[in-house]
């Protein structure tokens, strides 16, 4: 494999991470983040110190996972308190805070970021695989999570939060617990990120950045973790593929959003739900 | 002298941004969306207020072109974006709002470049005052007078017209609005309009002021304008006012006490999340869920 190759493969299975994680909080338990990329850069600086500190890969990914569920965790707290685009604002806050703050830290390496980041010695292709593994143990986890009793419990409290609590399901606590499962995979999204670039800076994880993860999760289908992988795969590899494409990425990805948002709510995967009903019926 | 320097700035940022805002409060008043593109008319406005100035040499036929433009634009936006979604959770209308936003600022560096589009003659912006050793330039003058006149016209016009009282009886009880024979859809269009020729209006001042329209002019302008609504109690002109002069104020100060740890366009946020974890329904008590 080229060069070129293997690091787009790399960043498709780091953004399939970051998507279907963000799935879980949006998507099974129905608490929209517009914050994700914050939460990828928490991560990813953590593992960008802990590398430099000890150049240990396992410590730098649980540095990472740590960071990223603690502060995940915080932010779970404003879902108690606010609720739906409120909540998003709120989320939104949090990536600008991030931004800002990691910005003007000179132990972050302020404007200039962080360089010089120890390699995690497997080799390119090495960390192409680590983090290929990562993302299909996390596709997994997802499966798992939404056929267990805790996905349905998500999915209660997304669809209808009082309805939930008859059925005697604490709200808060699977908020909190979306959360922090959401944001840990993010953190170690961002350690793969480190490992990947050995060089970091906080504008890769702003905004915009956090609009593109919605994004898939939105075309995919929101809550379905096939539609939100595909469109990860598919929203990553189309910048390549199509020259025009990659000049003009966030005029097709937004035009995308509204569109989908417009024409077909569901996403990809109820347009795929829909056709394989009708052939059914056929 | 330097304090009341930065009181100028943040006076005249607060007008500017209460300009801005005003136009979100009132949608989400009425419809309850979180209009983030918003933004974009912001932006539109801006950009056509500039190119019909160049084309034409005059400055105010910029500005009355956008007032025509940009209120079309925000009732297509209502018509065409809005309208159908919404059925769904107020969350739905506002992500596709966030992707009209992207989509269009991307729009604007493709069409005039990133670099931007400069006034071609612009005497305000280097047009300066000078009392007693306080510099004030032309443009924030401006910026205060045009605030000054909009919000006391939105007074008068809310409260001393039939348009008006019918806008704010739909606003408050649609249902009972709407026995009394007033349309609720136009008063949904007008919405539209008023606040996106008030977002126009904002737009070609910060033109004015910056000399400079640039693809990103709309964007750290439209999530602080979320903030600001939000802190101002939502749908409340009065709250949204109050707001945007003490945000104008604190960036100004907080630039030099905090400046040194975080950034001049995170402290609204900052601002943002703290009220709305001590009190989540706003400083006036309006309701954020």
């Amino acid at each position: 494999m080229t060069a070129y190759e293997i690091s787009i493969i790399s960043i498709v299975g780091i953004n399939v991470i970051l998507a279907v994680s963000l799935n879980m909080i949006s998507g099974f338990c129905g608490q929209v983040s517009l914050g994700h990329g914050a939460f990828f850069g928490a991560g990813a600086y953590a593992a960008a110190l802990a590398m430099v500190a000890t150049s240990s890969v396992p410590l730098a990914i649980l540095a990472a996972i740590l960071t990223g569920c603690l502060l995940g965790i915080i932010v779970g707290f404003a879902s108690l308190r606010v609720r739906s685009d409120f909540l998003a604002v709120t989320t939104i806050g949090v990536n600008f805070l991030f931004i800002g703050f990691v910005r003007k830290q000179s132990w972050l390496g302020g404007e200039m970021g962080i360089s010089g980041i120890p390699a995690t010695g497997l080799g390119a292709s090495g960390n192409m695989i680590m983090i290929l593994l990562f993302a299909c143990a996390t596709i997994a986890f997802s499966f798992y999570i939404s056929r267990s009793w805790m996905g349905f419990a998500f999915r209660a409290v997304g669809e209808d939060e009082g309805a939930g609590a008859t059925l005697g399901i604490n709200a808060g606590a699977y908020k909190l617990m979306a959360f922090g499962i959401g944001t840990a995979l993010a953190g170690l999204a961002g350690a793969l990120y480190t490992f990947f670039t050995q060089f970091i800076t906080a504008d890769a994880f702003d905004f915009i950045f956090s609009v593109m993860l919605m994004a898939m999760v939105v075309i995919g289908g929101i809550g379905s973790t096939w539609g939100v992988v595909v469109a990860a795969v598919g929203l990553t590899l189309l910048p390549e593929a199509i020259r025009f494409v990659n000049d003009y990425r966030l005029l097709v990805f937004g035009g995308l959003l509204v569109l989908v948002i417009r024409l077909a709510p569901g996403g990809l995967a109820a347009m795929v739900r829909g056709l394989v009903l009708r052939v059914r019926g056929a | 002298m330097y304090y009341i320097d930065l009181a100028v700035t943040g006076i005249s940022f607060g007008c500017m941004y209460a300009m801005m805002s005003v136009g979100l409060t009132l949608v989400y008043g009425l419809l309850r969306i979180l209009h983030v593109a918003h933004a974009a008319v912001f932006a539109l406005g801006a950009y056509v207020t500039v190119l019909v100035a160049n084309a034409t040499g005059s400055i105010a036929l910029g500005f009355l072109a956008s007032l025509i433009a940009t209120p079309l634009f925000g009732m297509a936006i209502y018509r065409l974006l809005y309208e159908p979604l919404l059925k769904y959770r107020p969350d739905v209308p506002m992500i596709a709002s966030v992707g009209l936003l992207i989509l269009m600022q991307d729009a604007f560096r493709i069409l005039f470049g990133e670099q931007g589009v400069t006034f071609r003659s612009n005497a305000f912006s280097f047009t300066t005052f000078n009392f007693a050793g306080i510099t004030i330039s032309a443009v924030q003058i401006a910026i205060v007078i045009a605030a000054a006149v909009v919000f006391l016209g939105l007074h008068l016009f809310t409260t001393r017209t039939r348009i008006g009282v019918g806008w704010r009886a739909t606003v408050s009880k649609p249902q009972i609005a709407m026995s009394f024979g007033i349309d609720p859809i136009k008063v949904r269009y007008l919405n539209f309009a008023i606040g996106s020729a008030l977002a126009a209006v904002a737009g070609g001042l910060v033109a004015l002021l910056n000399n400079l329209v640039d693809p990103a002019i709309g964007f750290v302008v439209s999530y602080k304008a979320l903030a600001i609504i939000v802190l101002g109690g939502l749908g409340s002109v009065r709250g949204t006012l109050v707001a945007s002069l003490v945000l104008g104020l604190v960036e100004a100060y907080g630039t030099i006490f905090i400046g040194a740890w975080l950034d001049r366009d995170a402290i609204a946020f900052l601002a943002l999340i703290v009220l709305l974890m001590i009190r989540p329904q706003g400083f006036t008590g309006a309701k954020t869920a």
